[in-house]
């Protein structure tokens, strides 16, 4: 799966027309076509497309991802420099949207008809309907501007002394709004979905027998119910990983956050063929990586899949 | 492989399998209409959605202007001098932005869910259909685009090919078709183990016409409520691009005037969330109609 995407990146961006030589010549105001053929040469553009092509897988597989164009720095170090700001971003925003969509879920189903059933449903429509960038620009214009309790943009302070427990504090308070906006989405999705799935569940057999063995609601709704329940709010999580990956993509931008998103943007706009097609290599396989996790996930809620594997 | 609970519309053949309460109808459509008509958030839904079609429909007729002309003082507040949503950065008027807004967003949102469920549906039903090799084969090539960032990928297409509403809409379609292809392909596999399936096979019936005309149609009901979704996640997909400069200049979109005017959130806040309830108003019509549909098409499930 990982080669054909590094085929497929490199045949897509090879149909790019002009190359490094025009981008090159372009930003020094003109060369000659002695110097352009030089260039092509030092980049191996002058041979066949095979050859390119199998020159660059190789590579790729040694975990050398090219230079980029407009840094002339190897990819790899300038993506594993962006990662750690984006997997905060992400992981932060997906944890906290599994975390209180299911406890959402969970509430509303216990009364599926009472008003937070109904708040569940609505916050559920507006979060797939709002857009990312504008829920992010409301919450500016409130935090912001309004409230003045929250920075603007950026990771950290940069006055702020690296690695003291200030830095940290920093980081968190830049993270704060970033994160609400990215989880925003994701936390409607999940509540509505873990509602539908624990209401499911409650009506099966077993919670019956739970019930006539006279345990309390409690223990039934969070022993019983929601292990079971949470199945699907992980499944669908893993699968929209890639997802809340294109979602940081805006948030990152929006906030000028420091990471992958903000790299990948300007690196489409800057024609940074390399570090391009580095990028979209990494995401897929961080979503790779995520499939796996979630699969990891599935056998330790329930032991079901666990028996049928090894069976 | 995962056998799906039988939920689908009374009127169509084969409902009886699972089923205890068959009830018959006399017409169904009607039938359909009624219940959909009963939901009134459903009702809300479709008289803005069919309110922002006629906007982008008589733009011209409503506001003979030019939405990218300079008309008055930059950053005029709304309701003050006449300009009802007020002007933005370099003075153009709001309101007549947003209706011709309108327009590029459903042209390349609607086309855009167009072409994505054509190819979901195209491949789903092959996979479904077929299985063996030609599902082995169709469903690596949708984890493939499963596999990588549907904005990030779209945003790549359109830097690469020349910035129209055209491209937007076919990179748009070809992030986006990975779910409704999964969905058609989980419907084939169940229609065509049901008796009616067998039928049509036994009598001679070839696979195109098996296809197209005995399980597509029994299939559509899931596939409308999600063609729904897919126009809402499209338009939001067209907000994100032109929000980000990666659509074409010369024509307005709402996400267009969110990007111009972003630097100015601080100063002259309507610029940016005019816009915004714009596209949150019709994506959230499209998913009340989405929602409504659903529910019409499965009356049993409304009591929960």
């Amino acid at each position: 799966m990982l080669l054909a995407v590094i085929i497929f990146n490199f045949i897509l961006l090879s149909l790019v027309p002009g190359d490094i030589a025009d981008t090159l010549a372009g930003e020094s105001g003109g060369a000659s076509q002695e110097v352009m053929d030089d260039i092509r040469r030092t980049y191996g553009l002058d041979r066949p497309f095979h050859i390119q092509l199998a020159t660059y897988v190789g590579k790729v597989l040694q975990g050398d991802l090219g230079t980029s164009y407009y840094f002339n720095l190897p990819v790899t170090e300038l993506i594993l420099g962006r990662v750690a700001p984006t997997l905060l971003l992400v992981v932060t925003a997906l944890v906290l949207a599994i975390l209180i969509g299911t406890l959402f879920g969970v509430i509303a189903s216990r009364k599926p008809n009472k008003l937070f059933s109904h708040f569940v449903t609505v916050l559920a429509l507006v979060g797939f309907s709002a857009p990312v960038f504008w829920t992010a620009f409301l919450l500016i214009v409130l935090f912001v501007a309004m409230l003045e309790i929250m920075p603007l943009s950026g990771l950290v302070d940069p006055t702020t002394p690296r690695g003291t427990l200030a830095w940290y504090l920093d980081v968190l308070h830049h993270l704060f709004l970033p994160v609400l906006s990215l989880s925003s989405i994701y936390l409607a999705a999940y509540s509505r979905l873990a509602r539908a799935s624990m209401m499911d569940v409650l009506g099966s057999d077993y919670i019956r027998t739970a019930r006539a063995k006279g345990l309390g609601e409690t223990t039934v709704t969070y022993k019983h119910a929601l292990r079971n329940a949470v199945i699907p709010v992980i499944t669908i999580a893993g699968l929209q990983f890639s997802h809340i990956f294109s979602g940081a993509v805006v948030v990152e931008t929006v906030f000028t956050w420091p990471g992958l998103g903000t790299l990948a943007f300007e690196s489409i706009l800057r024609g940074d063929t390399p570090t391009i097609m580095g990028i979209l290599f990494f995401s897929a396989m961080i979503v790779i990586i995520v499939n796996l996790l979630t699969d990891i996930a599935y056998r330790v809620v329930d032991p079901r899949i666990r028996s049928a594997r090894n069976a | 492989m995962t056998e799906y609970p039988t939920t689908k519309p009374d009127s169509a053949p084969g409902a009886s399998e699972g089923s205890s309460e068959v009830v018959h109808i006399e017409r169904p459509v009607v039938e359909f209409l009624r219940m959909y008509m009963r939901n009134w958030s459903a009702v809300v839904g479709l008289l803005v959605f069919t309110a922002i079609i006629l906007a982008a429909l008589f733009a011209p007729v409503i506001l003979a202007v030019d939405p990218f002309e300079m008309v008055w003082m930059p950053f005029t507040p709304p309701g003050q001098d006449g300009y009802v949503l007020g002007t933005d950065n370099l003075g153009r008027d709001m309101l007549t932005a947003i209706v011709y807004g309108a327009r590029a967003t459903l042209v390349v949102g609607g086309s855009a869910a167009a072409l994505t469920i054509f190819i979901g549906i195209t491949i789903g039903s092959l996979a479904g259909y077929y299985r063996g090799w030609v599902d082995e084969v169709l469903m690596r090539i949708t984890e493939f685009f499963q596999v990588l960032p549907p904005l990030l990928l779209a945003m790549v297409l359109v830097a690469l090919f020349e910035p129209t509403l055209t491209t937007v809409a076919i990179a748009i379609g070809v992030v986006t078709w990975t779910g409704v292809a999964r969905l058609a392909r989980a419907e084939f596999m169940r229609i065509r183990e049901l008796e009616f399936v067998k039928a049509a096979r036994s009598i001679g019936s070839r696979d195109r016409r098996i296809i197209w005309r005995v399980i597509l149609p029994n299939a559509l009901p899931p596939l409308i409520v999600n063609a729904a979704l897919t126009v809402g996640v499209a338009i939001l997909f067209e907000a994100a691009l032109s929000f980000l400069g990666l659509s074409d200049p010369n024509v307005m979109s709402w996400g267009k005037l969110i990007g111009d005017n972003r630097d100015y959130l601080l100063d002259a806040p309507w610029t940016v969330t005019v816009p915004g309830v714009a596209i949150f108003l019709t994506v959230l019509a499209v998913s009340l109609i989405g929602d409504g549909l659903n529910d019409a098409f499965n009356p049993r499930l409304r009591e929960r």
